[in-house]
Formats: structure tokens, sequence, C-alpha cells
């Protein structure tokens, strides 16, 4: 039902006006202005939609406005992770770039919890993501690089 | 001259001086993904001794640059990198050659540091922007321009990062982001297939309907998302498929017609003959099509991620019926496309309904089942090769045989229109196939033709007009079956000749950079215990840039890839990160086409709507990639982006045989292929 419904965003609270059942993702694209964070498939397949719900990545396009308010979201505009963008810009780790703002955040949340992760944990913790430029080696020597930093 | 010049001669098409130390550049080629705008700066830069940073890029405008036709084959460096050497060479000539005179020097005494002309290393007042006129601007390119000499260079050659990546990885620059109040925002209820009517539309608000294109319209993304599940339409007229039929042996039951190129038949026979297929496949965009179109004045603005902004002009001008002079495109960056998807038919989409609403902007949204059932497919094919051979068991005589879709269906072509075209009155005849010529790297035929001695050659090829399914320009075209086959027949025939395969194909090589590419992988490829390992090479389309590729893989019942190496010739190479970039995407992408990836259908078309069902390669499936430039790099820039795709599904293919010891030869190398194989126990050498 609709509502008025508190959330923190990147550190800023918020009273958003939705529907209850309204998509995390519309909420930050069309009600707050927050272009970054990226419809891809609708349905957790992807990762491009990945945002930090109270620290932990959250697929924004199917989770619901009811269920995310109250907590702190975090988006690729908010992430605060200057070595992780130092390292994707060293390795010049994208192409297309559409999936770029969902792995960051995802590797954002690994880098958090594991502070010297292996190739095949960070591979593991972004296998939700896909990337169809083929840029998989250079992201995953850039988590890799950053994590190290 | 390059093509792209010829075209548009005048060097103010190029061209323009600004304030503050700036020049622009323009080019009719985008940005996909592939850091083309990047490159085109360097070479700008360089021929006019700029930094980099003084070079501003306006690329994909209708009304500003320059018409380039589409962003596709591997064919930007050669074509608008051509162009713009030649068009800022002759620039910096023709300014060099003013301030000279003002100075009362010679122009070779002239120094040039960031545009400002040095005289005996001292600053002399002038630079480009004092001494240019705006004649200079209405000038045409004589295209014979003295342009720098490789060893010169300074900018070009150098790794430079790529202009637009610090921005997307903030979270901006893409089509999708465009946003201002009052837009109108769509979805499109498409009309299943060609022949599909409109019967009956109940539950729905706000909408335009222009004969049979339906869309659902919203104040917002969500809105109208919401509206277009709302709505319940029926249609009328749908094609029934019979899906269990639709895959690439289909191709030699279907009607086609039928072309010959390369020498006649000879009254040899053959002892050997491999074929290789591959299924209808999916671009596979990440992010679903969009654009935005705005009517205002009599004038259409669009918005698109497509490939070629002039040819969409023309393409909306045909469909809407309206001048092409009242028609402005604009690129804005969308996700890689990887050749002719979504985007072209989005912004015909968004072009009706802002039509049919003067003064509203307009943003037209695909959804990802859009995408993945309406964008025109990889056409699937079927290749056969055989040959005759010599007592030492090199090939004398060669034919090669292609069954094939069409691989350019682009509106604006003779082949193709946009897509909403089909659901309007008077709806265009369904195209009738054409396909490049040789010439031009062909379509069906790309790479068809052995680099390697096989004695006579030649091509029997069929162009199979009725394909179930739209199919359209992917990445590579043909390269890919045509490349396997060879690679995986010239394996074959190794073997037969108890011959080392790279020994073997060296043995058929001439060509110095074409043997070299795969000396050099040969010497770096490493095969671990129980891992098979296999090679492949092509030099893409035959005129591009040359690759050879080397795959070790292991195989239970899946294929998992440990390792890839790939030396690339590609000649002058602008920006050498960005092409390994290429080199390496490339790489993934065509193991993610050969392991994984097989568009399915039901009775309606499409049935693979998600990544369930469609899957690609994920992050826990990819392998360490080396990958480096070899060559001589005082030859001319070859194309790069495409070049290594049918030399890594070959080098996979001959790689799992190896391990196996049983060849598979129909694409992608499921589970199920390789049990059946295995049941099979086929000798990869029979």
């Amino acid at each position: 039902m609709a509502g008025t419904w508190n959330l923190e965003v990147n550190g800023q609270a918020h009273a958003v006006q939705a529907e209850g059942s309204e998509p995390l993702l519309h909420v930050l694209r069309d009600h707050l202005g927050l272009k970054g964070t990226r419809y891809g498939c609708g349905l957790e397949q992807c990762g491009a939609c990945m945002v930090l719900v109270d620290g932990d990545p959250v697929h924004a396009c199917t989770r619901r406005m009811d269920t995310a308010a109250g907590r702190s979201v975090t988006t690729v505009e908010g992430l605060d992770a200057p070595g992780l963008l130092a390292a994707f810009l060293e390795e010049q780790a994208g192409q297309c770039g559409y999936c770029l703002s969902g792995i960051l955040v995802s590797a954002k949340a690994l880098l958090d919890r594991t502070p010297n992760p292996d190739r095949a944990t960070i591979a593991a913790a972004l296998a939700p993501h896909l990337c169809r430029c083929g840029v998989h080696a250079r992201i995953l020597r850039a988590v890799a690089k950053a994590a190290t930093s | 001259m390059s093509q792209s010049l010829a075209r548009n001669p005048r060097l103010g098409q190029w061209i323009r001086f600004l304030e503050h130390d700036r020049v622009r550049i323009a080019t009719g080629k985008v940005e996909l993904g592939q850091g083309i705008v990047t490159a085109l700066a360097q070479i700008a830069a360089e021929e006019l001794d700029l930094d980099p940073d003084q070079v501003m890029m306006l690329s994909g405008s209708s009304d500003e640059g320059p018409d380039e036709l589409y962003t596709t084959s591997s064919l930007s460096i050669m074509d608008s990198g051509a162009a713009i050497r030649l068009v800022t060479a002759e620039m910096r000539t023709l300014l060099a050659e003013r301030a000279a005179r003002r100075l009362n020097c010679a122009p070779e005494d002239l120094g040039i540091e960031r545009g400002h002309f040095h005289l005996a290393g001292e600053r002399t007042g002038q630079s480009y922007w004092t001494v240019t006129e705006p004649g200079d601007l209405e000038r045409e390119a004589s295209g014979t321009a003295l342009v720098k000499p490789h060893a010169s260079y300074r900018t070009v050659g150098r790794s430079v990062p790529r202009r637009d990546l610090p921005g997307k990885l903030a979270g901006g620059g893409f089509i999708h982001d465009l946003d201002e109040p009052g837009m109108l925002h769509a979805r499109i209820l498409r009309q299943p297939g060609y022949s599909a009517r409109l019967a009956n539309i109940d539950g729905i608000g706000d909408h335009v309907q222009i004969g049979h294109f339906l869309a659902v319209l919203g104040d917002s993304p969500l809105a109208a998302e919401q509206a277009a599940k709302r709505a319940r339409v029926r249609w009328t007229g749908e094609r029934e498929l019979d899906p269990a039929r639709i895959n690439a042996y289909q191709l030699l039951e279907l009607p086609s017609r039928k072309h010959h190129i390369g020498a006649d038949f000879a009254d040899t026979t053959h002892d050997a003959e491999l074929t290789v297929s591959r299924p209808y496949i999916a671009h596979a965009s990440l992010g679903p099509s969009c654009a935005l179109a705005l009517y205002r004045d009599d004038h259409l603005t669009v918005w698109s991620h497509g490939q070629g902004m002039h040819p969409l002009r023309h393409s909306l001008a045909r469909a809407l019926d309206l001048a092409p002079e009242a028609i402005s495109t604009i690129h804005v960056d969308g996700a890689g496309c990887y050749g002719h998807n979504g985007a072209d038919d989005a912004a015909l989409d968004a072009a009706l309904i802002a039509l049919a609403r003067p003064g509203r902007r307009v943003r037209v949204a695909w959804s990802r089942e859009d995408e993945f059932g309406y964008e025109p497919l990889g056409t699937a094919m079927v290749v056969r090769v055989s040959a005759a051979v010599d007592a030492a068991g090199r090939p004398v005589d060669w034919t090669t045989r292609i069954w094939s879709g069409p691989h350019v269906n682009r509106p604006g072509t003779t082949s193709g229109h946009l897509l909403a075209r089909e659901a309007l009155p008077d709806p265009p005849p369904q195209p009738v196939p054409t396909d490049p010529p040789l010439s031009r790297g062909g379509g069906a035929t790309r790479n068809a033709i052995p680099l390697y001695n096989v004695g006579a050659h030649r091509i029997c090829w069929h162009l199979v007009a009725g394909t179930p399914v739209r199919t359209s320009a992917l990445r590579g075209l043909g390269a890919v079956p045509n490349v396997v086959a060879i690679e995986a027949f010239l394996d074959k025939l190794a073997a037969a000749a108890s011959t080392d395969p790279v020994e073997y194909r060296l043995t058929l090589l001439e060509d110095e950079r074409a043997r070299r590419v795969l000396r050099e992988v040969r010497d770096r490829a490493r095969r671990e215990s129980g891992q098979g390992l296999g090679f492949g090479f092509a030099r893409y389309k035959n005129m591009a840039a040359y690759a050879a590729v080397a795959a070790a893989v292991t195989v239970d019942e899946a294929v998992r890839v440990e390792k890839i190496w790939c030396a690339a010739d590609a000649g002058l190479v602008i920006n050498p990160d960005g092409a390994l970039n290429q080199l390496e995407g490339g790489i993934v992408q065509a193991m993610s086409w050969t392991l994984r990836e097989e568009v399915r259908f039901d009775a309606h078309g499409v049935a693979s709507l998600d990544w369930d069902s469609y899957p690609i390669l994920r992050f826990d499936e990819i392998p360490e990639i080396e990958a480096w430039l070899t060559g001589p790099r005082d030859q001319p820039a070859l194309g790069v982006g495409e070049c290594t795709v049918g030399p890594t599904a070959a080098a996979l293919c001959n790689a799992v045989a190896d391990a196996l010891g049983v060849r598979i030869l129909d694409m992608p190398l499921t589970r199920d292929r390789i049990v059946a194989a295995l049941l099979a126990g086929d000798d990869p050498a029979s």
C-alpha cells in the first residue's frame, strides 16, 4: 500500500512516498534520481541493480520498498571506495560499463569483510554479476589490486 | 583515400577550433564500449601536436558530424581513424604554412607545442587559433596530406585511459539515465511477429495505437511497466512455429539461394570431411534497448544508442514519411551491443510515440523479455569442409559448403527495416536477404577462405531467406563457424598425417605475420597433466588483424577453461591497452558462445527470455587470459575488435577434442553433447 517510507540512502535521510510493493530500484532511480543503480533483468539474474542494504549486497530490482524502509542503503554514488575506483581505472577494467556500478557495490561488500581475497573468492563474490563485454579478467585483477593497496 | 573522407570531404565536417586552446573532432563512429572515441582523439592529437586533453570529441550526431554509416566490422580505426589522420594532418600543414608566412620563416622551421607555433624553441605568439580562418573549414580535403611518420609518434601507440570510464565508474553516462520532469514513459506491447494483428485491447489506460503498433504510457518507468502488465491484448494471425525443428540443420532444408565462389568443382575425390554447426545466438546486451524522442516545432529529435546515427535518421525518415532534414539523431552511450540489436528499433518506437504526443519528451525502455524476444539474432549456420590430400597429408583441393540465414538485416540497407514498421499501416514487404560481399569481408562467407595453402578452393553457400526468426549482424558474422570448421579440420588432417597441429599449420602458411602469431602462442601455451590443449588461428576477414589463440581445458562432464593465450598482430596500434581489452573481451564472449549459448524457441518465437534460459559465462568460469600484441607496428592499423572470436571458438573446440579424444562439432559444447560424444566414442582423427 502507498505510504511514506523512511529510507537512508548514502548517509542521507529521505521520506519516500511510494507503494510498499514498489521496487527499491525504481525508488532510487526515479524518486531520488540516483541513476547509477541499473535495470538489467528485474529477476536477480544479472546484478546490474546491486546496492548495499545495511552493508549487504541486495538486488534492488526485486527488493520491495516496505522491506527496505528504515534501513540504510548505499548505491554506487555513495560507495566511498576510492581504492576500488583507482584500481578499476588502473586496470581499465571496463568496456561499456553498464555492469560496473553493481560490480563495484559487490566488490566493496567483499573487501569490507574479506581483506585479502584470492581470485576464486573474488570470482565467487562477483558470480551474481554478468558482464557481456568480457572484462572479467580485468575486473578480477582490479578487485585484487584494491584489496592489497 | 579513406572511404569516410571521400563521403565527407569538407574539413569542417571533422574539425573545429574551440576557445581555450581546444579542438573539436567529430566522428560518425560511436562509443559502444570499445574505446573508439579515446583512440580517435589520440590520432587527432598526434597529427596536430596537441595533448589529448585538448581534443574534444563529438560522436554520432546526424546534424554536425560526418556520415560514416555504422560502427561495425572492426573498421573504425581503419575508416574514421584514417580520415581524421588525413584531415588533421592537412589542417596542420595549412596552418603551419600560414603561420610561417606571418612569421616570415619556412614552415619546416616551426615547431608545434600544444597547438602553438615555436621558432628556434621560442613561442611566436602564433597558434592554430590565431591563424585559422573561417574559410579553412569549408575546404575539401585533398586526401593526400603528409602524415607523420610512425617513428615520430608520441601519443599514438601509447596506452591512454578511456575518456568515458571515470564517469561510468561513478554510475553515470547512459541513455537510460536521461531524465527530465514531465517526460512520458512508454512500454511497447509488441506485435508478436510479422503477421499478427491486434484483435482486442482491454484494461488499457493512456496509450498510443497506430495500426498494430501499441504503446502504453505513464508518468514514470514503473507506471508504464505496470500499465503494460495490466493491459490485456489479444492478437490474431500469429504465426505458429515448430520449435523442435528450429536449429542449424533446419537451414539445409529451407529454401535458399545458392552461390558459388572460387574454383570450379574438380573431378577429385575428397579424402576427409567435417561439418560444424552453430545455433541461433543472442547479442544479449546487458542493458535492454532504450530511446528518447521529442517532436517539437515540426522537428523530431531522437536520442539513441544505435551504431549509426546517419543511417538511423534515414531509416526513421522512411518509416515516418518525414524529410531527413526534419530529424536529428543523437547518439548517447548504451550498454555494449556487439552488433545490430534492438537499439534502432527502440528509436522508431520512441519516434512514433513522440509524433503522436508533440511537445512531450518520450522515453521508451525495453524490458529484459523485450530485448531477448525481439532483438535480431545471430543466425544459425552449418559449415561443411572437405578436402583431397596429397601423399604428405596436405590438402590439394578444398570445398567449403555453407548454409546460413542473413547476417545483415540492418535498417537502411536494402534488406532491413525498423521493427515497428511491420505493425504500421502499409507495412514493408519482408526483406529480401542480402549478404555483404567478400570484398567487405562477407557475411556467411566471412573467413571461409582459408589463409592456408589448401590447393584449389571453392565455396558453395546457401543464403536461407526464410529463417524462422529475424537475424542480423552479430560480432564476427560468419567468422566463428567458418574458422571453427577450418581449424578443426586442420587438426583432423594433422592427426591423420601424424603431425603436430601447429607444425602442420605452419607448413601451409606463407604469410610471415600469420606464422609469427601462431609460433608465439605455441611457444607460450602450456598444458598441465590431464588437460587438453587446442589452437585456433585466423586473420579476421582475411584483411584485418591476425590472431592466434590457445586454450587449455579440463573436461569431465562439462568444459572448464583453465587458461587462454592469445597473440594478435594489428599493425599500428593506436591504444595498446584498449586493443588488448578488445582482444580479451572477444575471447570471453566467444568462450561463452562456444560453451553455453543457444537461443530457445517455442511456438511463438524466442522462448529464452531471461538469463536463466539464456545463460552466459559468469565470473567463476573465467580463466586467466594472457593476450599480447606482436608484429610490425609500422604497418597500417588493422581492425582488432572481432579478431579473436573465431580463433577462440576454434581453440576451445580443438582443446576439448584433445582432452576427450572425441570431436564435438555442434556448438555449444554442452554437458549433454559431451556425454553423448563420450558414449559414441568417435576418434577425432576419423
